[in-house]
């Protein structure tokens, strides 16, 4: 799949967001007045900000209120309404953190739940199309919200809370590499089952419909950066998670100030994981180009 | 709404002959020709005229070359376009309600208006029926000809879809496939009509006909190549002229 920036800053930069919430609205650390002003300010950026991000790949973002409606059956659009519903409660929450001075934890509660509702609908955007196996599958809900839930405990400099869950983030990220890399095979798709020539015999792409590219392919059989998909594996894995709970463990007594290093590494480490987490999937309409 | 119906009224649908299709492409052109004259945006190109052209279609033919263990190799040329699937996961993960299935005949359509070119329905088609229109934003995708079949304006033959109606070698056949006594369930219970990529549960509404089996290889006597020629030499006016011919300049 196409590896579009817009798409990696929204999952990337609104999992860390609503995991600040998520903390935040836990009481997680209980803050208020500038420093809750403070905390919520860097989670609403980035919640808002990767949201904003998401509408750039949009054909028409004018229309995006339109996006709100098919909540019954779309899981983009019930990530759209969760998120908003969330933006909206934890709006409240911490206007009375920050300027009463005070916990309404029931509301705090209720904008947790919603946070973490919105990066499972998040997730559930890849992990629903059946048509990508390497996202059709459980271990791409669970990573998605587990590096949220890291990050965002990580941001919000619970680093007793962080550092386990970056450590199961990464586990998860793991399973979802290495399970993801046996998915295509065992969905059974090929290009015998595309074409159902295979009673025949073995089926070979002989001539595209076209001499040049098209929309399918530059989209959903995107093949790059494969060759280092290694390298950059072992390298999001240090970044992501290696690197900051080092940070935090031997050099947490020095202070605030090394959440800063941690939580640069954690991102970079991230955004290289969700680049290929899209780099590396492979959709199911490539086998109709002899590719995947 | 992007709830699919529980059962349509018709399930209108193609059946494509692949013993028949000669891959001209005919389809091709006519569906783009209809389809950007008629409903909803046009279907854009870019860089036509240049170095890497790059366009909308609602309808490509791909071309296979299927080995068989044994005898020769066969070419069979693919036409695929949307197949208006019963289960049609484009539409269920569709965010605005743009993308429907019509109850009253099963055709699977995008309302361009409330289209926000988000892309996903073509991330959730296994088929690649769904192209996103790059001129104008807007999932494009094969509408049955919708404005064709329907169109009192037409003469009563032209109304089925253009690639059905232009295809010379009358591969594509259009009908109700809901309806087993139809000329097209007909056809496709005869001949073992069947569907793509059934294991994604799509349960698609076009079905495909198989190749037909090709004739076996005459069987050729291992000795043939040291039988006597049947005939040695030319005789009569054709011996003459063979003669005259090899005597001239610059003869073998």
């Amino acid at each position: 799949m196409h590896p579009a920036p817009s798409v990696i800053i929204f999952t990337v930069f609104s999992g860390l967001g609503f995991g600040m919430l998520f903390w935040l609205g836990l009481g997680q650390p209980l803050v208020v007045s500038w420093t809750a002003f403070f905390f919520y300010l860097i989670a609403y950026v980035f919640a808002v900000g990767g949201l904003l991000s998401s509408m750039f790949h949009l054909g028409h973002p004018e229309r995006f209120l339109k996006a709100f409606t098919q909540w019954k059956t779309s899981w983009l659009s019930r990530e759209g309404v969760l998120s908003v519903a969330t933006l909206i409660v934890m709006a409240l929450y911490a206007a009375a953190e920050v300027f009463l001075y005070t916990q309404y934890a029931v509301l705090g509660l209720i904008g947790a739940l919603l946070a973490l509702g919105t990066v499972f609908g998040t997730s559930m955007i890849y992990a629903q199309l059946k048509t990508v196996p390497r996202w059709n599958h459980w271990t791409t809900p669970v990573m998605f919200m587990v590096l949220s839930l890291g990050g965002g405990a990580l941001m919000v400099g619970e680093i007793w809370t962080a550092i386990p869950l970056l450590v199961i983030a990464g586990l998860a990220q793991l399973a979802h590499w290495f399970l993801g890399d046996g998915q295509f095979k065992a969905a059974g798709s090929t290009m015998e089952s595309a074409t159902q020539l295979g009673s025949i015999g073995k089926v070979r792409a002989f001539e595209p419909p076209h001499t040049g590219t098209n929309y399918l392919l530059r989209e959903m059989v995107h093949q790059i950066g494969r060759k280092h998909a290694q390298t950059l594996r072992i390298l999001a894995i240090v970044l992501a998670v290696v690197v900051p709970v080092l940070l935090l463990l031997v050099f947490s007594s020095l202070g605030h100030w090394v959440a800063v290093p941690a939580v640069l590494s954690h991102v970079a480490g991230v955004l290289m994981s969700r680049w290929l987490f899209f780099a590396q999937a492979e959709h199911v309409v490539g086998l109709y180009y002899g590719q995947r | 709404m992007t709830q699919l119906p529980a059962t349509t009224a018709k399930k209108l649908g193609l059946v494509i002959d692949l013993d028949t299709c000669v891959g001209c492409h005919a389809c091709v052109v006519s569906c783009k020709g209809w389809n950007t004259e008629n409903y909803g945006a046009p279907l854009s190109d870019q860089d036509a005229y240049g170095a890497k052209p790059s366009g909308t279609f609602l309808n490509r033919v791909h071309s296979y070359e299927v080995q068989p263990a044994q005898g020769e190799a066969q070419l069979i040329h693919f036409p695929k376009s949307c197949l208006h699937c019963e289960d049609a996961p484009c539409v269920t993960v569709c965010p605005t309600g743009a993308s429907y299935k019509r109850v009253e005949d099963g055709i699977v359509l995008v309302n361009e208006s409330d289209c926000i070119g988000c892309g996903l329905c073509a991330w959730a088609c296994p088929y690649g029926a769904r192209e996103l229109d790059q001129e104008e934003g807007v999932m494009k995708k094969c509408t049955l000809c919708v404005d064709r079949i329907y169109n009192d304006n037409l003469p009563e033959e032209d109304r089925q879809p253009a690639c059905v109606r232009t295809c010379p070698a009358g591969a594509r056949h259009f009908g109700d496939l809901g309806d087993p006594e139809s000329d097209v369930s007909v056809l496709v219970a005869e001949r073992g009509g069947f569907d793509l990529m059934p294991e994604q549960g799509t349960k698609p509404v076009n079905k495909y006909l198989p190749p037909r089996p090709k004739d076996a290889e005459p069987e050729i006597d291992i000795l043939a190549p040291f039988l006597d020629p049947v005939v040695p030499e030319a005789k009569g006016f054709l011996g003459w002229l063979d003669n005259a011919l090899s005597s001239m300049p610059g003869a073998k």
